[in-house]
């Protein structure tokens, strides 16, 4: 996760240029504070509260917030799970009242980033075999997008790239010293793949905007998705410009009997093993006395 | 009826599994082979990554086989000495496949070497059982006797080799090294091709040993049992594949199933049985072959780091 969202589920609008100037104190040049008569310093204290609400009606950009929520923080994989749709939704609050005509959201869900080799392969005497391969330091291991129009309408290229929004503007940090031409074949390979068994989607007009302050999506989680932390993250545009962001973080993990058959296999193999021979010789064995009986 | 499958990662329909585990099962109750070479494609073509399907489907191989032991040995058609012969080769042969998988698996080259074994093994066993059963109901046919096997009963390679053991169930006076090489080899396989192995040892015994017909099967199953649960334990600590809610799936049916295989095959005519067998492993042959040289749905294939 970049340097942007690194609060948890921070709200608010992006931290604009503005807000990084400092701001004027009221103490004058080459007047020491401790000089300040009593009265002054009250003031000055006023003038200060004053000027802090007012910044943003003087910086003129009335920065809309987002209260974003999601349907489920928590994904649980039973037994009986089937794949998921999460619903993201949340409000917009304008300070100047009014919302603006055109409102467009962006929601984007990215699950927990992997390494990974991708391998390639050849048609090589008469069989196909892997024959090369190329790794990547960290790539998302799910990734879907939702947008309220097609992505493309919405925000300029480098905007796009800037906040790796569109499955192509992925950062996948191929680490083999490979050529450019190569890793890109590499990463179509492998975006491609990911496109295919669901685990990377673009959900275009998938966000509804109610009257410019209201809006919802409903993004499908398939059965095959991996277990960790993921982020929601929405934005809201207007003229091709990011205006504000917001961040929830989703966990999905394996719950109850499939969480307990997980951790046991990872951590007590021997056992894990052991009670999977017992399993297998005992249900062969009641098969088998349960037929010989039937039998007799 | 869906069911989420907690190592493998991906929801199934349950009773697709169970009723292909029931089918394998009949074919192991029937011929003695574990349905290993059976499974483990057919898990791979509906989308279980191939580790646990080669892991999970040598689990359900151990439950076939008790099952099938259990009934063969009640009619005393399992020598317990050859087995414990095949079943120390074959303990011996999956922990040096365990070796070889790991080899390959960090070359990329598992998927190959598996389906060139398949295709090779298969259908190179799959034609010679053809040829021989063919003959054999052909002679059927015509009212004439039997055609005489033409395997020589004693090898001289075989029995030049020391130490020589009385097998009574096999009806064999040999060096138990013979069978050693040949649990050995299928040991090898198991792991390699989550395979029980016994579609290499039933054939190895009744041409290349000269095993008693009556003892084959329950030997073989005796065999894969042990070696099996051998490679399940193996998978469990090495690879993390071994999925037991698949394997659960795959074992109600494959149970039920091998009590049904073993009580067919007494109906039908021995030659018949293994016609059928040998039509069935020559298919996943051919099967296997073109999946090699066809074109793959996928050029790309991701592995974790």
């Amino acid at each position: 996760m970049s340097a942007r969202f690194t609060a948890r589920g921070r709200t608010g609008p992006l931290p604009h240029p503005a807000s990084h100037m400092m701001l004027p104190m009221g103490g004058r040049v080459g007047e020491r504070a401790g000089a300040v008569p009593e009265r002054a310093r009250v003031r000055q204290s006023w003038r200060r509260l004053l000027l802090l609400v007012a910044l943003p009606l003087l910086l003129g950009a009335a920065e809309p917030r987002l209260v974003p929520d999601v349907s489920d923080t928590q994904i649980d994989i039973a037994y009986s799970f089937t794949g998921a749709d999460l619903l993201l939704f949340g409000a917009i609050l304008y300070p100047g009242g009014r919302p603006p005509a055109d409102t467009d959201v962006v929601v984007v869900i990215k699950g927990p980033s992997e390494p990974l080799l991708v391998r390639e392969k050849a048609k090589v005497a008469g069989i196909w075999i892997n024959h090369a391969s190329e790794r990547f330091r960290s790539v998302p291991s799910f990734y879907a997008v939702a947008s309220s129009r097609p992505l493309d309408q919405l925000v300029s290229p480098r905007t796009a790239a800037i906040y790796e929004i569109g499955i192509d503007n992925l950062l996948l940090s191929p680490a083999n010293g490979a050529s450019a031409n190569e890793q890109t074949r590499f990463e179509t390979g492998l975006v491609e793949l990911k496109r295919r068994t669901g685990l990377y989607a673009e959900h275009a007009g998938a966000v509804s905007v109610r009257e410019g302050v209201l809006y919802r999506a409903l993004v499908p989680i398939p059965a095959r998705v991996p277990v960790g932390s993921y982020t929601a993250e929405t934005y809201l545009i207007r003229n091709g410009r990011i205006v504000a962001a917001a961040t929830r973080e989703i966990r999905i993990g394996k719950s109850g009997f499939e969480r307990f058959v997980t951790t046991a296999a990872s951590d007590y193999p021997f056992l894990y093993g052991l009670s999977g021979i017992a399993l297998s010789l005992l249900l062969g064995w009641l098969a088998a006395i349960g037929f010989a009986r039937a039998r007799r | 009826m869906h069911l989420y499958l907690p190592i493998a990662g991906l929801s199934v329909n349950a009773l697709v599994i169970v009723l292909l585990g029931g089918a394998v099962g009949v074919l192991s109750g029937m011929f003695g082979v574990g349905g290993g070479f059976l499974t483990t494609p057919l898990l791979i073509f509906y989308g279980v990554p191939p580790a646990v399907a080669v892991a999970s489907s040598a689990t359900q191989i151990t439950g076939a086989s008790v099952s099938g032991v259990l009934a063969h040995s009640r009619r005393q058609g399992v020598d317990f000495r050859l087995g414990g012969v095949l079943v120390a080769g074959g303990a011996t042969g999956s922990l040096v496949g365990g070796f070889i998988f790991r080899l390959l698996q960090k070359s990329g080259q598992i998927d190959t070497i598996i389906g060139l074994l398949y295709v090779f093994l298969l259908g190179w066993i799959g034609l010679a059982m053809a040829r021989e059963s063919a003959r054999a109901v052909v002679a059927a046919r015509s009212g004439g006797p039997p055609p005489p096997i033409t395997t020589q009963r004693h090898r001289k390679w075989i029995a030049a080799l020391p130490f020589r053991w009385r097998f009574y169930g096999a009806g064999l006076y040999i060096s138990p090294l013979a069978p050693f090489l040949l649990g050995l080899i299928t040991g090898l396989l198991t792991v390699l091709m989550g395979v029980g192995g016994g579609f290499i040892l039933v054939p190895a015994m009744l041409y290349v040993l000269g095993v008693s017909a009556r003892v084959v099967v329950g030997t073989s199953l005796f065999q894969g049992l042990f070696v099996t649960a051998a490679t399940t334990l193996v998978h469990a600590l090495t690879t993390h594949a071994v999925d037991l809610v698949l394997a659960g799936l795959l074992l109600i049916g494959s149970v039920t199933g091998a009590q049904i295989g073993s009580h067919v095959v007494q109906q039908v005519r021995p030659e018949r049985a293994r016609m059928m067998l040998a039509l069935i492993v020559l298919t996943v042959a051919i099967r296997m072959a073109l999946g090699l040289t066809w074109r793959p749905d996928a050029i790309y294939t991701v592995q974790l780091l």
